[in-house]
């Protein structure tokens, strides 16, 4: 049967590909769909000038948003902090009912969907473009950040369904529509609206963020290493993508799981090289810690050289934060809900650590590390995005770039594993599932790989970074309607944990 | 008063003298007899979206199998022949879980059974049994 099904899968490839001269096929495919791309990202990222500058209002729809979460829950992100430890460590999971999905789980999988090009070659563009101050935003939208994932991770796993043979599915479509219908018989319908929009925007993002800028980054960072505009593979991205839709492919229709567990054991360990790396670079030339930092902080506040000056440094670095965390845009609330609890907001204490790994650690290394080497400069061209970090490694460690590409391939293939999971949700949850509907969408998803490997950088951020933040506008909206559930959720729980009215177990037991 | 003794069993066939050395025991003692078995299982796995999706469906098949291919023929056998047994099914790591068991069950006997494996995968990997002699607070007997 899954021959059949990859049978089908290479044939929709094909079907899907302009097949014309070898040589061409990259720049066909780009010729084809750039003008389509970049109208969808005019629409997205309308703009309304600030101080002069043009400022998407999505920007400020997110970061409006993490600001008004923070103080509603006055201060969650850092009060619930050390709480959120406990419960990813497990001191508060009964061990007379082990064995399902645990908070480190539900973390550790929302993760490997978040970390990934976002934080190595995104933060790379933030710095091109925003300069070092960009950093200090970046980080500062983290912590913010934080609130956003807090709130949607306690309502994905409060409304999420189950159904009876014991699967779990959760995520925004599910609290917007179970979630305002509850609120008020008026706000049914609008709670329906936003579902089926969200759901719409989430298949287009995996599409983008999860897919075609995976696809798009690793394979330049694929052609850097084997020599750059003379490698062989550097005309053929539409071969790199569909050598690697066909892994994707491998494990999303031929259900083959050796490969998702294979690559689900080496990204954490990725993940720890490529931050121990970026530490061990950082303290070798610990002289200049202090002047990063001073130019981070300088660059924040009084950026100049920078096309739109502070705002525009500021827009860079939230941009790139948002892109990489995915705090307000509904994603992980889809991955966080299946953990295995029932007081929701659990989820939302563990959540608040997705956009800190992700943001406030790992992007925060990547950035120092471009900073301190001085790889950083205002002339590099901001289209590198990849080139540039792995330039930034190299100046330290000749031969990092070939762990880094390493690094990358499984990050992206991490994150499309992810990606497809998400947007075959919101795809099932439009058109109901079955077989077909299936396939579909995953030979859907397949195309794009191949699509995002042989596209050029700027069309593919732009429709990229569009499809994502749309999520944002349906995700976010419903969420103000819902937040005196989460309220109400929280204090009860808090005020049960403040108490001592939550059992510990095991060792934590005997620490208490 | 009577003694509490833990058998730990990997399946029917390879525990067979695990279990027939702790039945002579309980026998011996009149005890009661827990026989024990423990899936395999880490919280701090990483695992796909869809592995957590249907967690929860999977284990419920797990223990399912564990009780009609493992402790369930097994416990019956032993009543049959007049033995106090009874089933325990856990998730956990084996050695830690049992170890957890003994002392929550007030054991005064843990049993197991050994692998025949090489000396070699012994020490790269560990083995349940040695693993177990060194971390249990109670006693341990190993059965070649």
């Amino acid at each position: 049967m899954s021959i059949i099904k990859s049978g089908l899968t290479l044939l929709g490839l094909f079907i899907s590909m302009p097949v014309f001269a070898d040589s061409g096929i990259d720049s066909r495919i780009n010729e084809a769909i750039e003008p389509f791309a970049n109208a969808v990202a005019g629409f997205i990222f309308l703009s309304f000038p600030i101080a002069g500058v043009p400022i998407p209002f999505v920007l400020v729809w997110l970061i409006a948003g993490a600001i008004f979460f923070t103080f509603y829950f006055r201060f969650i992100n850092f009060r619930a902090f050390r709480h959120g430890f406990q419960l990813v460590r497990g001191d508060y999971s009964d061990p007379n009912a082990p064995g399902e999905v645990t908070h480190f789980q539900a973390l550790a999988t929302a993760l490997s969907g978040t970390v990934g090009l976002g934080n190595i070659a995104g933060v790379a563009i933030a710095v091109s473009l925003g300069g070092p101050g960009a950093t200090f935003w970046m980080i500062l939208a983290g912590l913010l950040g934080m609130s956003s994932k807090f709130v949607e991770c306690t309502l994905g796993v409060k409304y999420r369904n189950e159904y009876s043979d014991g699967t779990v599915s959760g995520g925004p479509m599910y609290y917007l529509s179970k979630g305002l219908a509850e609120r008020s018989d008026k706000l049914k319908s609008l709670g329906k609206l936003l579902a089926v929009m969200f759901a719409i925007f989430c298949v287009g993002g995996s599409f983008g963020g999860g897919n075609m800028f995976q696809a798009n980054q690793s394979f330049k960072q694929v052609v850097a290493v084997t020599g750059g505009d003379a490698s062989w593979l550097a005309d053929k991205g539409w071969l790199f993508g569909l050598v690697i839709a066909a892994l994707v492919g491998l494990v999303i229709i031929g259900g083959i799981k050796g490969i998702a567990r294979v690559t689900s054991k080496i990204v954490p360990f990725m993940a720890v090289l490529y931050v121990t790396t970026g530490l061990f670079i950082i303290f070798s030339k610990s002289s200049e810690i202090p002047a990063a930092f001073a130019a981070i902080i300088d660059g924040a506040f009084s950026a100049e050289g920078i096309s739109g000056g502070v705002i525009g440094v500021l827009f860079q670095g939230f941009k790139r934060a948002a892109f990489s965390n995915e705090a307000g845009i509904g994603s992980a609330a889809i991955a966080h809900s299946a953990v295995r609890t029932n007081r929701p907001v659990t989820e939302g204490f563990v959540a608040l650590y997705e956009p800190f790994i992700d943001t406030v650690v790992v992007c925060t290394i990547t950035a120092l590390v471009i900073i301190i080497t001085g790889t950083w400069n205002p002339s590099v061209d901001p289209s590198e995005g990849v080139a540039l970090t792995s330039a930034a490694f190299e100046s330290s460690i000749s031969w990092f770039p070939w762990i880094l590409t390493l690094a990358v391939v499984l990050f992206a293939f991490s994150t499309m594993i992810s990606w497809s999971y998400y947007g075959l949700k919101a795809w099932t949850y439009l058109f109901g599932e079955s077989m077909i509907t299936d396939i579909v969408y995953k030979v859907m998803f397949l195309s794009f790989v191949v699509i995002g490997a042989s596209m050029e950088l700027g069309s593919v951020i732009d429709f990229s970074d569009a499809m994502i933040f749309a999520m944002a506008f349906p995700n976010m909206l419903g969420i103000y309607f819902l937040v005196p559930v989460v309220k109400k959720e929280l204090n009860e729980y808090w005020a049960d944990y403040k108490a001592g009215r939550l059992q510990k177990f095991g060792k934590a037991a005997n620490r208490a | 008063m009577t003694q509490v003794l833990l058998v730990g069993t990997d399946c029917s066939e390879c525990s067979d003298r695990a279990v027939a050395y702790a039945t002579k025991l309980a026998k011996v003692a009149n005890s009661h007899l827990y026989v024990v078995h423990v899936i395999n299982w880490s919280p701090y796995t990483f695992n796909t979206p869809r592995e957590n999706e249907e967690r929860h469906q999977r284990r419920e098949n797990e223990l399912e199998r564990a009780h009609s291919q493992i402790i369930d023929p097994i416990v019956k056998d032993l009543r049959s022949k007049g033995v106090d047994a009874e089933g325990v099914i856990r998730h956990g790591h084996p050695a830690e879980t049992l170890s957890e068991l003994a002392n929550e069950l007030d054991a005064t006997n843990i049993i197991i059974g050994r692998k025949g494996q090489s000396l070699i995968k012994a020490k790269l990997f560990g083995s349940i049994a040695s693993t177990l002699v060194q971390i249990a607070d109670h006693p341990v007997t190993v059965v070649p």
